[in-house]
């Protein structure tokens, strides 16, 4: 990391310091982020449930807990139901993100306006936001019933109690409140571009939409690959609307790994299934950010 | 017509000013949201919504919040919110700059393992291991404390990656003149490094602030009391409460009393929260 020859610190202190200034962070690290995995990694192999008296002691069963998870329909459901909540809410933000950073990226007052609109989503906790959200999508009177009848469609549609859409109701609310953060990214990157490129490729003859798909959006590669790492990471952690809008409801349909992980620790109290599924995506994150690593050290070598 | 310079044409300054419009539609439907919620708080109770009057009804009134604060006990909520929070960023101040001060400094033997290992934390966030962590608290005996809620955040990752290139920007001739002047290693932290890293400092602080003010799975496990339960948590149970039912004004109240406050110290500066954001998106 550093080849430069520093000024030597007094050798004994240099040797043991270092390490003394580390033991804090290593301490709680350790403790909430390296045992919690090594314990979930173990305990995956146990049959443990709280709840059952004859299986309170753990028993070894080997790999039983992740052949219990993948011959179970409503597990399948959860993965299934994950897959299209990160498919979807991860492009379809981060696209709205950098059209949203063009839009108030220009020297209009209301512009400042508007990108307050757009963040403070960011700054309120994710419950809060889902108890507004649960009454626009009330049947009868919610906003998105109200909305649909102006339009001349009859509702009301039980939107968070109805299978088919209950899971669209959990995406909505997550794009709405993370686009506006991925935003800010954006607009830092527009603004640390060398010139106003479309100035630049309006020049050269290219008309909008061609500026900005090849010209700002690829000058902007490193932002969209962090952003992207974010708002991978956020999709699998953030999940706290669930519990309000749908309770991962109706039967399994708007439910997502960590918040069935919580069901299963929680509510079923099986400690060796809630294992194998903390194991899972540990793997599924695991993969992802070393993979997007690789690509973006790959990438910079290009540049 | 996203060029930032001036119109060059009829047709230009035409496509420009439907972008406005296009911007200022949809800045209305992202707001709507937080009008309703303030709006909604302030009807009088006793007059529930139906179809089409959602909105406004008169007379406004406060009583929502009074009813809110009677049925559940929010102030205590507030202070063990603020409690928590402090707790978080105050040791996290603490670790993070022996930290990077450890890394940006010092070469020594397993350097780079021992940065992959605090970078773990960044991939795996910690929510994800509310099942392990669940049980070393229990064995701990912290179960259902304030100290519970913030103990898995007292070293940061983030805080100290940011704050290491932070670190690594100080000029060398300034470390350089600390050695000769006979600085020993905390007064060359304390008068060198720490200075001119404060918007790095300022910007952590807020994005740890917000981002433990929303917390509220890892609560809501870990607490079971009004002793140690933070807003965020306090208001899913509030929520759940039989009273409540489809009171709508009610609930958009204690939705506010639980937003309000971080919204409020986002409103006041807001300029320095998107900058810091900016600022700690940037590697």
């Amino acid at each position: 990391m550093k080849t430069r020859k520093r000024p030597a610190p007094k050798e004994r202190e240099a040797r043991f310091l270092p390490y003394l200034l580390l033991l804090p962070t290593l301490i709680f690290v350790a403790a909430f982020t390296a045992w919690p995995t090594i314990l979930a990694f173990y305990q995956s192999f146990f049959r443990q449930r709280l709840n059952i008296i004859k299986f309170r002691e753990p028993t070894f069963i080997g790999l039983g807990n992740y052949v219990d998870l993948f011959t179970d329909d409503r597990f399948l459901r959860v993965l299934k139901n994950t897959a299209i909540f990160v498919a979807v809410t991860v492009p379809v933000s981060v696209l709205l993100a950098f059209f949203l950073a063009l839009l108030v990226n220009r020297k209009l007052r209301a512009m400042g306006v508007a990108r307050l609109a757009f963040f403070y989503p960011v700054m309120i906790p994710l419950v809060s936001a889902a108890t507004v959200w649960l009454f626009f999508f009330t049947p009868d009177y919610g906003l998105f019933n109200s909305a649909l009848r102006f339009l001349g469609y009859s509702g009301p549609q039980n939107w968070t109690g109805n299978p088919s859409l209950a899971l669209m109701t959990v995406m909505i609310v997550v794009i709405w409140k993370n686009s506006g953060f991925f935003m800010i990214f954006y607009l830092a990157g527009l603004q640390s571009l060398p010139v106003d490129v479309f100035e630049a490729a309006a020049i050269d003859g290219a008309n909008s939409w061609q500026s900005l798909w090849k010209v700002a959006f690829p000058l902007l590669r490193r932002t969209t690959l962090f952003v992207t790492t974010v708002a991978f990471i956020g999709a699998f952690r953030d999940i706290d609307h669930i519990f309000v809008l749908t309770q991962g409801g109706p039967s399994e349909s708007s439910s997502v790994l960590l918040f069935y992980l919580w069901h299963v620790r929680f509510e079923n109290s099986d400690v060796g299934q809630a294992a194998a599924i903390t194991m899972i995506l540990i793997v599924v994150l695991l993969v992802f950010t070393i993979s997007n690593f690789v690509v973006s050290e790959r990438g910079s070598k290009d540049v | 017509m996203f060029s930032t310079g001036p119109a060059r044409s009829w047709k230009d300054w035409v496509s420009r000013s439907s972008l406005t419009i296009v911007t200022i539609v949809l800045a209305v439907l992202w707001a709507i949201p937080l009008l309703w919620l303030i709006v909604a708080s302030l009807r009088p109770p006793g007059n529930p919504m139906g179809p089409g009057d959602v909105w406004f009804a008169f007379p406004l009134t406060l009583d929502n919040f009074a009813k809110a604060f009677e049925l559940a006990p929010f102030g205590r909520y507030f202070v063990n919110t603020v409690v928590i929070i402090s707790m978080v960023l105050i040791v996290q101040l603490v670790t993070i700059t022996l930290a990077a001060f450890a890394f940006a400094r010092y070469d020594f033997p397993g350097k780079r393992f021992l940065f992959l290992f605090i970078l773990l934390q960044l991939m795996i966030p910690t929510a994800v291991l509310l099942a392990p962590n669940f049980s070393t608290i229990r064995q701990l005996g912290l179960f259902d404390t304030r100290l519970a809620v913030a103990i898995p955040f007292f070293g940061s990752a983030f805080g100290m990656f940011l704050l290491r290139q932070a670190f690594m920007n100080v000029p060398r001739e300034l470390v350089d003149a600390g050695v000769i002047d006979g600085c020993n290693w905390w007064q060359l932290l304390w008068n060198i490094y720490i200075p001119p890293s404060t918007a790095t400092y300022v910007a952590f602080g807020l994005a740890s602030v917000s981002f433990h003010w929303n917390a509220f799975l890892w609560p809501l496990i870990i607490t079971n009391s009004e002793q140690s339960r933070p807003l965020t948590a306090g208001l899913a149970r509030f929520t759940q409460l039989g009273e409540i039912g489809a009171r709508w004004s009610l609930l958009a109240a204690a939705t506010l009393i639980v937003a309000a406050p971080i919204l409020i110290v986002f409103l006041i500066f807001q300029r320095r929260f998107i900058q810091s954001f900016m600022h700690s998106g940037i590697k």
